[in-house]
């Protein structure tokens, strides 16, 4: 199915279908399952209705579908926007180590007892300095294929990054900070409380506005630079502004959700499958499939066994085999 | 006025010069074509002169204006570059590769209108290349890549052409092709620079050539200075090896 060429209306609505399917699937199935109509009835009903449907439906499942909503949609964009940019499409904010270095903030913000927003500043410092470290390293060597170096540049920095998550978690008090960080970095929707999703839901919109106003210019980094140059784009603004937007989305998904890895790298491949390259279609259309991959994993992860599966179990049973297939396809172009 | 003009200009990277006392006139509605040996320092004095590395020292001036004084994006609606033929990356549309070249005339936030998509498709015409519009540009042909990247500067409306070896890899009918546009787009009143490595296409396109070697420009003036005398001592080759190997060529 190519739906590059199809109107905008119909684009929206097909690409629409899965997400609104993996909403429903997610507000019916659970340990307390709801047929679809009791869902509905009970979302309906408000949050003060007095039933236990209701109680389910408002405090448990609706807060944690919109966190899947945001953080899927989230790290989807970043992917996105990052393999544009850098001209690669084997990289993805975990790939970059963006997200091991927002992990660190965060981690060292959990180990000294801060608030939530220091949290997550603290994750988008460490996901700017990841990022950074990477482009630095990858910039500085000639010798190799550049789209191999970014991505052992990215490993090598998440590697380090995640060696100090391990350091905090060594000192961190085991009655006291090292369950919650542990809790947080296995990658989960269930410990976001709506307070979370209030914090994080303006950060994360903060890092798509210029990604979204700048949605053409975007296409002409996948270019060289000197052509996007030609052509009347200052590269290195642009590049710079998208970086910072990227991160910071990451950073405020990472903030809530732990480290949840290959969405980022898997829904812009499908997308530009189903829509192509040009990134005023791309964006959109990966906001709406990312959300709905996640909120889908993470029905499956709470609904799947008797014990709820760590989600980014599922997402990496998905992604590195996906990751593994472009490595190895011939031409290891973009799809 | 002339279109683009270095004196004294010096060209490379602040610890690596590459050429230096480059004096380079293109003046309106004529084809200029650079020859010289690879390393002699042509991409980086393309790259010079489109704004990307700031001059050593010297200046250059575009179309009266020194370079430095020049937005980016106004400079992009005046003079347009025409890359060689690349293999792309993500597999865009032949018509979203040319509406590229509207992005100098888009609004900081815009996308494309109606009448940039017009314009684009109109550049696709005017190379013959319409059919190709919702082709994948990283499945179609070399040549075919080349016309597109071609058309593409087309759409910046801008009236001087820097081509980079624009027939490089491209087999021989696409050569053709491309040499054909060439005169076409001067007889449109375009002012053009190019390089290349091939004599012959120099002297079937253009109106005067220059000869830059170790990043010198050792000469420069009317199709008449490619001799075979020229041609050997600025490739380091046997003049009457060249003589032999192009019997076209004016003789000294």
């Amino acid at each position: 199915m190519k739906l590059a060429g199809q109107s905008t209306v119909l684009r929206l609505t097909v690409l629409s279908a899965p997400l609104l399917a993996a909403l429903l699937a997610a507000f019916a199935f659970g340990p307390y399952p709801l047929s679809p109509a009791e869902a509905l009835a009970a979302l309906w009903a408000g949050p003060s209705a007095e039933s236990d449907a209701a109680t389910v439906m408002w405090q448990l499942r609706l807060p944690r579908i919109l966190a899947g909503l945001l953080v899927g949609a989230a790290l989807s964009a970043a992917g996105a926007a990052y393999q544009g940019m850098f001209r690669n499409p084997l990289v993805s904010p975990d790939i970059l180590g963006v997200s091991a270095g927002a992990g660190l903030g965060a981690a060292l913000a959990i180990y000294f007892g801060l608030s939530l927003a220091a949290v997550q500043a603290l994750a988008f410092a460490g996901g700017l300095l990841a990022v950074a470290a990477v482009v630095f390293v990858a910039g500085r060597v000639r010798r190799h294929d550049p789209v191999l170096v970014l991505v052992l540049a990215g490993v090598a920095v998440g590697t380090l990054f995640g060696a100090g998550i391990s350091l905090v978690k060594v000192l961190a008090d085991p009655s006291v900070q090292l369950p919650s960080i542990t809790f947080w970095l296995l990658g989960g929707l269930n410990v976001v409380s709506p307070g979370d999703l209030v914090l994080a839901a303006p950060l994360v919109a903060m890092g798509l506005l210029p990604m979204a106003l700048l949605r053409w210019r975007v296409n002409l980094l996948s270019l060289s630079d000197e052509e996007a140059a030609a052509l009347g784009v200052n590269v290195a603004r642009l590049r710079s502004t998208l970086i910072v937007s990227a991160t910071l989305v990451t950073a405020a998904a990472v903030s809530i959700a732990g480290v949840v890895g290959w969405i980022g790298l898997v829904v812009p491949h499908a997308v530009r499958l189903l829509v192509g390259p040009e990134f005023s279609r791309l964006l959109p259309a990966s906001l709406l499939l990312g959300g709905g991959f996640l909120v889908a994993a993470d029905t499956l992860a709470r609904s799947a066994a008797a014990i709820e599966l760590p989600l980014g179990i599922l997402t990496a049973l998905v992604g590195a085999p996906v990751f593994l297939w472009l490595l190895a396809r011939p031409g290891r172009g973009g799809t | 006025m002339n279109v683009l003009e270095t004196r004294g200009l010096a060209i490379g990277y602040r610890h690596r010069p590459v050429g230096e006392g480059i004096d380079l006139t293109l003046e309106a509605d004529e084809v200029l074509c650079l020859l010289g040996p690879n390393g002699g320092g042509k991409t980086t004095l393309f790259r010079t002169l489109l704004g990307i590395l700031p001059p050593l020292a010297g200046t250059a001036r575009v179309l009266g204006r020194s370079l430095g004084d020049w937005p980016r994006a106004a400079l992009a609606t005046r003079l347009a570059y025409v890359p060689q033929s690349h293999a792309g990356l993500f597999a865009f549309t032949v018509e979203e590769v040319v509406l590229m070249g509207r992005t100098a005339r888009l609004p900081r936030f815009a996308t494309p209108s109606a009448h940039d998509r017009a314009v684009a498709r109109d550049c696709l015409a005017r190379l013959g290349i319409d059919h190709l519009a919702a082709r994948i540009y990283t499945e179609i042909s070399g040549g075919e890549r080349q016309l597109a990247l071609i058309a593409r500067a087309l759409a910046q409306e801008a009236t001087v052409l820097i081509l980079d070896e624009p027939t490089a890899s491209l087999d021989f009918g696409n050569q053709l092709r491309v040499l054909k546009e060439v005169d076409a787009l001067k007889a449109r009143g375009f002012s053009i620079l190019m390089s290349t490595h091939q004599p012959e296409h120099a002297l079937r396109v253009a109106d005067r050539i220059a000869l830059l070697k170790a990043g010198r420009m050792v000469g420069q003036g009317p199709r008449a200075l490619l001799t075979a005398d020229a041609l050997a001592a600025l490739y380091g080759a046997d003049t009457a090896e060249v003589a032999h190997s192009l019997p076209q060529l004016a003789k000294a």
